[in-house]
């Protein structure tokens, strides 16, 4: 008599420490091999478009920092970057230049919070807390400019809420300088350790056509391969004054595009990000960060549609203006929306502990997903 | 001997027997755990640039008796679709497991609960009883990851007793003995009679020993690891996949009697370790005692030395845990059979051709 087998399903989340969030995976496993994972988003929605539609535009600045809440700086980098095109408002450099740097720092913030949970998916608690070590000093660089450690409100349409502190340039410096040998030391404790390759090369591996198929972007395309970054490929800001260069996967550990590249692919980032912060403070002008800031935010009729590399791939605005003082429209192309689609593409086969290291290697944030 | 002293004061059988088989529990087992967990608390903490509980005592030393108050006051909660009679009698099965195996660990030549000649077969399968406690709990909760769980545990268990039984075998083929104590005393006087350094042979089968005693101390450390479910082997209760795994739906008392289990557990083997290859209770450089000819002192130099030598493997244990990942439950078992199997048998043969000599 043959032994009848079914296949068990297996809810994991909402409430489950390693979905990042509140996100529900209802995988479908035979045993512990995953045939399939539908994901259930939707659990974090709090409206954020239509919102918008009621506000000012001045208004929309906090709701875009609680989109992707690890990245907060970008959203309203993106936002008012959006806001200045549509307006046709000349920025002055110097607010361009903090505006870069605040960017940069926060990517480093972003990508450390997710290296660090990285790290804790696979089960090494201790890079988690040295990463997080080294977030709060970011957090702190932040606090002392604008007053919050998380959700901002800092950059405005046409400048920013505050000049920078006396002591920031100093205190990012020496951030700078402590941070390379953490880095050296992270990759020492994890993405060099045996057990943390064995768990990640080869696992997950989203060859490059899927990715460009699915439109994934950011660090996940670039572990795949492909060398594209909007800081480089649609300038915006001045990034164009800087020097650095944009790492890609090469399959160093396992096939490109795998766990491990991706992870290291924010690695790399992180340095990148260093020496455009290094550059910004060397050439930044002095200057009034407030001066362009219009006294009423009323565009004229029309849509724009702008997107910024953020610390997740490429986030976008499109913005319709009806010329009254409230958006038409508010619409985001939230880069952990596209990576979530193509996920269970990338689980189909492996096994449960494979879905954590997989969903912790694509670094997505629910906030920004279900908006 | 504890026992026999005891019936002498005592005069009488079973109340020497019942302090004798409580002794461990009381004198060794919960302070030892108010201990542990502390340890490894503040060992993580100033591992990752932490400080740790500061606040209850100096230092935090009280923090563990307010947690343990806390499980005391928690309300025994026993979810509805569970199997009720497995879902209480697991915790205390996993308990009595890792309990049971004290009663033949020689913590001096005099404190030993008792001196049976089965000593490390007792012990070895006595944990086994540990198994049956996880794996009840794992089917008795009736929830999906306790059961997955549930299911590495025993697996992962039983696979890695297998290497530990390979070189406990070549220990007693090596030592002709099976009882703890008598190994114990085998390995006397100074540090180079311990078993990792050859043991009480001599000459060349002293030196060709060496190398095979490292490999099996290596071999045998790292399969109790898994044993006792410790990083990088803590699979059945990886955090970030199964929640907590089998003991997810504990809470309560319930819960700290499988935390409980799980560090008698993590110093059993630690112990095991240190009497098979580092002369369990005896002192690397003769005692204190015998030259001051105070023979009282003894017994309680070679505690202080048994327990310093669990400490340091549960402190590496410690240290291990939070420096490295863990591994995939597919790993796991390869890295079992491939590994640490073959080369078990490697040593179990070539000691045996050794001893032969």
């Amino acid at each position: 008599m043959a032994l009848k087998t079914e296949e068990m399903v297996l809810n994991m989340g909402p409430q489950h420490p390693s979905t990042h969030g509140v996100l529900r995976l209802e995988l479908q496993i035979d045993g512990e091999i995953i045939i399939d994972v539908i994901p259930h988003i939707g659990y974090l929605h709090r409206c954020f478009e239509k919102h918008c539609e009621a506000m000012t535009y001045p208004q929309v600045i906090p709701y875009t920092d609680r989109m992707d809440y690890l990245a907060s700086m970008y959203n309203e980098f993106g936002y008012a970057l959006a806001m200045e095109r549509l307006m046709k408002i000349e920025v002055p450099e110097r607010v361009e230049y903090i505006r870069v740097i605040m960017g940069e720092l926060q990517r480093i913030a972003s990508h450390l919070v997710a290296l660090g949970t990285y790290g804790a998916d696979i089960g090494a608690f201790t890079p988690f807390l040295f990463c997080f070590r080294d977030r709060e000093r970011i957090l702190h660089l932040f606090e002392i400019t604008c007053g919050a450690r998380l959700l901002y409100n800092y950059i405005w349409i046409g400048g920013l809420s505050h000049d920078l502190h006396p002591d920031f340039i100093r205190l990012t410096k020496e951030f700078i300088k402590d941070f390379r040998p953490n880095v050296k030391e992270l990759n020492e404790l994890l993405s060099y350790n045996r057990i943390f390759i064995e768990r990640t090369a080869n696992v997950g591996v989203l060859p490059i056509e899927t990715a460009i198929n699915y439109g994934v972007s950011g660090p996940n395309l670039r572990a795949s391969g492909m060398k594209w970054d909007l800081r480089k490929d649609d300038p915006y800001s001045v990034y164009h004054k800087f020097d650095y260069d944009i790492p890609i996967g090469k399959g160093e550990k396992g096939k490109t595009g795998d766990c491990w590249d991706r992870y290291y692919v924010r690695v790399l980032e992180m340095d990148e990000s260093l020496k455009i912060i290094e550059q910004a403070i060397e050439q930044i002008p002095d200057g009034d960060v407030t001066s362009a800031i219009p006294k009423r935010v009323k565009p004229p009729e029309g849509q724009i549609y702008t997107r910024v590399e953020n610390p997740r791939g490429e986030l976008g605005y499109f913005i319709i203006s009806d010329g009254s003082i409230n958006p038409a429209r508010v619409k985001v192309r939230a880069p952990s929306f596209v990576t979530m689609q193509v996920f269970p593409e990338l689980c189909k086969g492996f096994m449960v502990a494979d879905v954590v290291a997989i969903l912790g290697s694509v670094d997505i944030v629910l906030g920004e997903i279900d908006r | 001997m504890m026992y026999d002293w005891l019936y002498n004061l005592t005069g009488s059988e079973i109340l020497a027997m019942f302090i004798v088989s409580l002794l461990p529990l009381f004198v060794f087992i919960l302070p030892f755990a108010l201990f542990a967990v502390l340890m490894e608390r503040k060992v993580s903490a100033h591992m990752q640039d932490r400080l740790g509980p500061m606040r209850t005592g100096y230092h935090g030393i009280l923090q563990t008796i307010a947690d343990i108050i806390k499980l005391l006051q928690k309300e025994d909660l026993v979810p509805t679709a569970t199997d009720k009679i497995l879902f209480n009698l697991a915790p205390l099965l996993a308990f009595i497991g890792s309990y049971a195996a004290f009663a033949a660990i020689p913590f001096s030549g005099f404190f030993i609960g008792t001196k049976i000649d089965l000593g490390i077969i007792f012990i070895v399968g006595v944990t086994g009883l540990v198994v049956a406690g996880i794996l009840m709990a794992g089917w008795a909760s009736n929830n999906k990851y306790s059961l997955l769980g549930a299911m590495r545990a025993a697996a992962q268990i039983i696979s890695y007793e297998i290497p530990t039984l390979l070189i406990i075998l070549t220990i007693i083929m090596l030592t002709g003995t099976l009882s703890l104590y008598d190994l114990s005393e085998m390995q006397t006087a100074y540090f180079w009679n311990w078993l990792i350094l050859g043991g009480p042979a001599v000459g060349l089968q002293k030196i060709l020993l060496i190398p095979f005693m490292i490999m099996g101390c290596l071999i045998i450390y790292t399969s109790t690891l898994a044993e006792v479910n410790r990083t990088p082997f803590d699979i059945p209760e990886a955090e970030s996949e199964l929640v907590s795994g089998y003991h997810t739906e504990y809470s309560g008392m319930k819960f700290a009697m499988f935390f409980l289990a799980e560090y008698a557990n993590m110093f059993a083997v630690s112990a095991i370790v240190a009497i098979m290859f580092f002369g369990g209770y005896q002192s690397p450089f003769g005692y204190l005692g015998n030259t001051l000819g105070w023979t009282w002192l003894v017994p309680i130099e070679q505690f202080f030395w048994f327990t310093s030598k669990g400490l340091f493997f549960v402190f590496v244990q410690m240290w291990l845990r939070w420096t490295l990942p863990r591994f995939r439950v597919d790993q796991l078992m390869a890295f079992c059979w491939k590994y640490l199997i073959p080369f078990s048998f490697v040593i179990l043969l070539l000691v045996g051709l050794i001893a032969l000599m």
